[in-house]
């Protein structure tokens, strides 16, 4: 059932197929051949089997993305290595933490990372390798680099290795609720069934182009990277600053004759809303894919009535899972129609259950947590024994079971519907956020006494995030030096939309922190 | 000036940093380099200074080259009176 063996495959047989067609393309500067990311990703390969690295193995990514980042993938899994890619835009020392966390052999980073990674790094050992880019864009500064460690631009010698299916093709880490991030393993079995049901379902030609809009670090990259390179078509890449300005990416989709679009809701609310998109013509889109939040119908409106004509998909699934379940949102939405739509029914390689607090499975119609099963499974957390155990459930015949988190309930039509979840886990413009995560950020203020974070609801961003804190001492630090100091210690998306400051933050009879009242206090 | 300054430094206290003491809101506080304005709040506060002044900022006016402090914000829409 497994079209290849090894996710790098499918470059080098569309390579072989159309090695002249265009791969990449990285909108206004240029765009790479199969071939030519073939041969570039081969001496990635070269230059990684020169260092020893091989299968079992894992390599960082610490680019902005770019043809070079792209070419850095290939190269990693032609090894049979695995690649982490971490969010360039991050603070350096998570990005530290990760990469050392799963102890990679080598970094692929720019320049500019280069001194506070090496002072994150401190006196840890063993030292990965560092291959240091001078920047990223057409693939102009991995080739220097790589000629450089070479010497031998051009030759390549060696060979791809040949990972079994269950070998790690990559390693997604996602917010921790521990205050530290967590690393989702997946294979390549897991990202090739993956790959293969989008084949199904979209059937893509070498005609498309494919947008990518997320960062590789998400796992909405997957799907990006991988299914177009199957088929022979292109993808268009897409930077973090365009793709968080609406104008210019509503602008970019049209010039770029876009087909095949995938982001989160937040993104298309933002263009629906503020990005002009009368200017322009879409002609060329045929799917709209959005994920990894609910998307508020209001908006979905505004974009079905500007652009009509493609096929709208909600697809469903965590990190752990990638898409499990999936809906095509119907041609025409009821203009009383105030309730999100569902998450759908399990796509072809998974099987999904709803079960209760025991793992019993509950009667259809009624709540409990959605299990799923199949290919796209993680393995496990990477050295987290723990918690990959209490992550799945196990079934009497044995099967592994991922379970979500997320509360749902099957309706009449066998779609399901998602109705929240059983933790504090949230998510913000589609970002997975523990809030445990942000507290802990906060806690390493040197004034901050207690942390506190919640989530309220908010119809632009999925929720807005209120932190309530008491300090230390006498003196309160205004809003505007706490937003700093969040903005140097968390990733962007996490750092808190609205302060209180408190004398004590109100506690259970058991001292805990009230969280219960805190949410009242905020209604 | 100063007019357009208060009202754009009051819609940013008001939509932004709820509970904040407005006197830590200075002309040269940095917005967008310091963590205040994220890439939704600057879409907002376009959609805002297009609305109450009349004026339109281009997508490459977008960025913290721009609109960093109250004093750019200002300047911007200044020059486009």
């Amino acid at each position: 059932m497994f079209s290849q063996e090894g996710l790098f495959r499918f470059l080098e047989e569309t390579t072989r197929r159309y090695p002249d067609r265009v791969a990449v393309v990285e909108p206004g500067k240029w765009g790479i051949s199969y071939r030519e990311l073939d041969e570039l990703s081969d001496q990635m390969r070269a230059y990684l089997q020169g260092l020893g690295i091989q299968r079992g193995d894992r390599v960082g990514i610490y680019l902005h993305k770019s043809i070079d980042s792209v070419a850095a993938i290939f190269g990693i899994l032609k090894c049979g290595a695995a690649y982490v890619p971490v969010d360039a835009t991050a603070p350096p020392a998570r990005n530290a933490y990760i990469l050392m966390d799963c102890s990679v052999k080598a970094v692929i980073l720019e320049e500019q990372f280069l001194d506070k990674f090496q002072a994150e790094l401190g006196s840890y050992e063993p030292r990965p390798e560092l291959l240091v880019l001078s920047g990223t864009g057409r693939g102009e500064p991995l080739r220097k680099a790589l000629s450089g460690a070479l010497k031998v631009a051009g030759n390549t010698p060696g060979q791809s290795a040949a990972p079994s299916l269950d070998d790690l093709a990559y390693i997604l880490y996602t917010s921790g609720s521990t205050g530290r991030p967590k690393g989702v393993m997946l294979t390549h079995r897991a990202a090739i069934s993956y790959v293969d049901w989008c084949s199904e379902v979209f059937s893509p030609s070498p005609e498309d182009r494919f947008s990518s809009h997320a960062p590789f670090h998400f796992d909405l990259s997957i799907l990006d990277i991988y299914v177009p390179i199957k088929h022979g078509a292109t993808l268009v890449l897409i930077g973090e600053e365009v793709g968080k300005d609406p104008q210019r990416l509503a602008a970019l989709i049209a010039e770029e004759r876009i087909t095949m679009w995938y982001s989160t809701p937040s993104i298309l609310s933002m263009m629906a809303q503020y990005g002009k998109m009368e200017r322009h013509e879409y002609s060329a889109l045929r799917v709209i894919n959005f994920a990894g939040e609910v998307f508020p119908i209001k908006h979905l409106k505004t974009l079905k009535a500007i652009i009509p004509k493609p096929r709208y998909f909600n697809l469903y699934g965590p990190t752990e899972t990638n898409v499990c379940t999936y809906y095509e949102v119907p041609e025409a939405i009821p203009p009383d129609r105030s309730q999100p739509f569902p998450i759908g029914k399990a796509c072809s390689h998974y099987r999904i259950r709803v079960v209760d607090e025991n793992g019993k499975d509950v009667l259809p119609g009624e709540e409990g947590e959605l299990v799923a099963s199949g290919p796209g499974m993680m393995t496990g957390y990477w050295n987290l024994p723990e918690r990959t155990a209490n992550a799945f459930l196990v079934d009497e015949t044995g099967k592994r079971w991922y379970r979500t988190g997320d509360v749902v309930f099957e309706d009449a039509d066998g779609d399901y519907i998602f109705i929240g979840r059983r933790d504090r886990m949230v998510k913000k413009r589609g970002y997975r956020i523990e809030l445990g995560e942000i507290e802990a950020g906060l806690y390493r203020h040197p004034e901050v006494k207690e942390a506190a974070v919640i989530a309220l609801p908010d119809s632009e961003n999925g929720v807005k995030i209120k932190a309530f804190l008491s300090f230390t001492g006498d003196r309160r630090p205004s809003i505007i030096e706490m937003k700093r100091f969040c903005v140097d210690n968390l990733p962007a998306y996490m750092v808190p939309d609205i302060f209180a400051f408190e004398d004590l933050l109100p506690k259970t009879s058991t001292d805990k922190i009230n969280y219960q009242l805190l949410k009242e206090m905020s209604n | 000036m100063d007019n357009i300054k208060d009202s754009i430094r009051s819609y940013i206290l008001e939509e932004f940093l709820p509970g904040e003491n407005p006197a830590a809101l200075t002309d040269t506080t940095t917005l967008i380099t310091g963590g205040i304005l994220d890439s939704l709040a600057t879409v907002k506060l376009v959609a805002f200074l297009e609305e109450n002044f009349g004026v339109q900022v281009e997508a490459h006016e977008m960025t913290a080259d721009y609109l960093d402090t109250v004093e750019d914000i200002a300047r911007l829409v200044q020059s486009k009176q």
